[in-house]
């Protein structure tokens, strides 16, 4: 239609006004990167947004020393490409050095430790906005979510008491030692990412596409094997075809059983799909609002 | 969705975003399940979650309210606060839904929903007619100029499909939407608990010959909703990449809040008055043809003019109003009330000024639409007329004229809360 948007360039339009409304706004903002392919696109919008300029903030990375070894070796990359500051935060380092205890026993995940990682990371570089690729169609608390979350010195989000957020007006005053979370893509599905990466062709990791790894079954969920993976007795290795949905922290991330080796089958898989993606997220999975108390303390 | 997926229609939706606001017992809820369900939008694992929580609270129904109510509190008093968004989509649209509360102590949330929504839902129970919050949501559709409003005229069911009951609402409804300002208002006479109308076609009501709801969410024109005339663009950025490759480079990106903008075209800078022509539009994809809202994009001048962040390029035989002295519809959205004669910092299109509160007008009964011409005390959820002075010209439009350069908030300097919520008149 003339002079009309199709819904993807809407979202993208709406995307890049927050990254630069960003840029303009405060003075330490950073991208938050996970690896996984909403980090990949919002690292691709920002090369947009700022083109023909680089993105001029840095992107951090909080890694949990359980990461793909995949995903270490292409965040690297894509830094190099983009020629953009890394920021990288140790969850392996807080452990050693006893600010962080790790937790113990089957199903133990540094998930949690991450959020103390992240607060110091944030105050060690006075980072004031944090750019993230959540998205509200993920999990109800995340519906909630503004574009400007706002986060006492503490790091902690009071979901009660957020600033109403109107039109395209953001508002980013705070006082020192505040900071906010942004999310640009908080309007994107996970049919609108897939069907964004496709269009614009971002390359992606190859654990997107199905390929063969041990897996095991747990509480309902495929999770990849690594050599830190502690195996309950009634579980066991097996040899299958599968790919990431998402891509987190090992000892949480489920895999999907998948033939899907190309952006096209992938994005015919997605809108057929009956389950979400954060289905097979085993963090999101220990209470029925999960998600909102870890974000109250400071999470992602 | 289902197995016809085709991704070359996906991609070239239109994306509709809508609010609806209702009560406890309205039907709203329902409306919604419906309409995610009917539409395929509620995945298993969801739909399994809600339905173990309905059954660990007891409840002998599947409870579609705790897909929307996510935080902890709302799931413990079982009402909604905030304003949730949901998404799903037709073969034809991508839609947004901002669901948020319908009782007057939420009117902040209904405005926030409103304010980027092309189109409102207003639930009529049918056994109930027109009511006092029916007039309140409608009130703040039409200040907030929303340009498609649809009446769902609900449990049509229990009043046995009455065509009666139906045109009894409408003639009410003729009494009062005289006030209105909306330019695009329709009918449906729905049951969102047993379906008919807003999937599917009821076979209960032949006396009725319109669009089902979701036709009409699907094929409603809103490619018009936006200001295609008068040219507003706000420069949110400046980009100066200092590399060799684009040494000279500077480039104005920003939001388009209206009006078409072409290579060669003759453009004026606010506030400094000097006019050059725009030598390209760029984006990273290439550079445009012609640039509209809502592009983002970025716009390089032939002459080097000092240009930044809160300016404005226009055309030079259309340009907005300037002033410092504004009269805005303001609806306050704090404890704490407002105060003739304080100060509070506001933000309009990207520019960010400081204003004082010069007087209260009046205030505006919000059920019956009654002037106040006494009560000057603005407290939360209530809304008033009041005239401001900022600390510069604002450049701006009448909101009814162009949601995007006749809006602001205001933020309260001391702890940096928005409180408020301005409509320029």
């Amino acid at each position: 239609m003339k002079n009309s948007l199709n819904h993807l360039q809407e979202l993208e339009s709406e995307s890049i006004h927050v990254m630069r409304e960003i840029a303009s706004q405060f003075e330490r903002p950073c991208l938050l990167f996970s690896g996984g392919k909403d980090s990949i696109v919002m690292a691709h919008l920002a090369k947009k947004a700022f083109w023909p300029a680089k993105i001029p903030f840095p992107f951090v990375h909080i890694d949990t020393g359980h990461n793909f070894e995949e995903t270490i070796s292409f965040r690297d990359s894509l830094v190099e490409e983009l020629g953009v500051k890394l920021v990288v935060g140790s969850v392996q380092e807080a452990i050693d050095s006893g600010k962080s205890v790790e937790e113990k026993g089957v199903g133990a995940s540094r998930n949690i430790l991450q959020t103390l990682t992240l607060l110091d990371t944030i105050e060690q570089n006075k980072f004031d906005a944090l750019l993230g690729g959540a998205r509200r169609d993920e999990e109800k608390a995340r519906a909630k979510e503004r574009f400007f979350s706002h986060r006492d010195d503490f790091g902690q989000w009071d979901p009660k008491n957020q600033r109403p957020e109107l039109w395209n007006l953001y508002n980013g005053k705070k006082f020192p030692g505040e900071h906010f979370r942004v999310f640009p893509i908080s309007n994107w599905t996970e049919l609108d990412v897939w069907m964004y990466i496709r269009s614009e062709n971002i390359r992606l990791p190859s654990l997107y596409f199905s390929h063969k790894r041990d897996v095991f079954m747990r509480d309902g969920m495929w999770l990849a094997h690594a050599p830190f993976m502690q195996l309950k007795d009634d579980e066991n290795l097996e040899h299958k075809v599968v790919r990431c949905r998402t891509i987190g922290d090992i000892t949480c991330t489920g895999v999907v059983l998948s033939e899907a080796n190309c952006l096209d089958d992938i994005v015919a898989e997605i809108a057929a799909t009956r389950e979400t993606e954060r289905g097979n997220r085993a963090d999101d999975k220990r209470s029925e609002t999960a998600m909102e108390d870890r974000k109250k303390e400071g999470y992602f | 969705m289902d197995n016809t997926f085709d991704s070359n229609e996906y991609i070239n939706m239109e994306l509709l975003r809508f609010t609806t606001a209702g009560s406890v017992d309205d039907g709203k809820s329902t409306l919604i399940g419906r309409l995610l369900y009917d539409s395929k939008s509620i995945l298993e694992d969801q739909y399994n979650a809600v339905k173990e929580a309905s059954e660990r609270r007891g409840e002998g129904y599947v409870n579609l309210a705790l897909l929307t109510d996510g935080l902890r509190a709302e799931r413990e008093q079982g009402i909604t606060i905030d304003v949730a968004y949901r998404y799903f989509s037709t073969p034809k649209r991508k839609f947004i839904i901002a669901d948020t509360p319908g009782h007057i102590q939420y009117t902040r949330n209904m405005v926030t929903g409103a304010s980027t929504a092309n189109l409102a839902i207003i639930l009529v129970d049918a056994r109930k007619g027109i009511l006092e919050q029916t007039r309140r949501h409608s009130f703040i559709a039409s200040l907030l100029k929303i340009p498609h409003v649809v009446f769902c005229i609900n449990k049509m069911d229990l009043v046995d499909y009455s065509k009666e009951v139906y045109d009894n609402i409408l003639s009410d409804f003729k009494h009062f939407s005289s006030k209105l300002e909306v330019q695009d208002i329709r009918f449906v006479p729905i049951s969102a608990l047993k379906g008919d109308n807003v999937v599917n076609r009821s076979e209960n009501m032949d006396w009725y010959h319109g669009p089902t709801l979701l036709y009409l969410l699907e094929t409603i024109h809103i490619a018009s909703d936006h200001d295609l005339v008068n040219c507003r663009f706000p420069v949110q950025y400046v980009v100066r990449p200092f590399s060799d490759e684009y040494h000279d480079y500077r480039g104005y990106a920003g939001k388009i809040a209206g009006g078409i903008f072409k290579p060669g075209d003759k453009v004026m800078a606010l506030p400094s008055g000097f006019t050059s022509t725009i030598k390209q539009i760029d984006t990273y994809d290439g550079p445009l043809d012609e640039a509209y809202p809502p592009m983002s994009a970025t716009i390089l001048l032939e002459d080097e003019i000092d240009i930044s962040r809160g300016d404005m390029l226009v055309r030079e035989n259309n340009v907005p109003q300037i002033s410092q002295d504004i009269e805005i519809m303001l609806v306050w959205m704090n404890e704490k009330a407002l105060q003739i004669g304080g100060k509070y910092a506001i933000r309009h299109t990207s520019k960010e000024l400081r204003c004082l509160i010069k007087d209260v007008k009046y205030k505006v009964d919000i059920n019956t639409l009654h002037r106040n011409l006494e009560d000057k005390n603005i407290g939360l959820n209530e809304i008033a007329r009041v005239s401001i002075r900022t600390t510069q010209p604002l450049f701006f439009d009448r909101y009814k004229m162009n949601r995007n350069t006749g809006s602001v908030i205001l933020i309260d300097e001391t702890n940096n809360v928005t409180v408020g919520a301005g409509m320029i008149m």
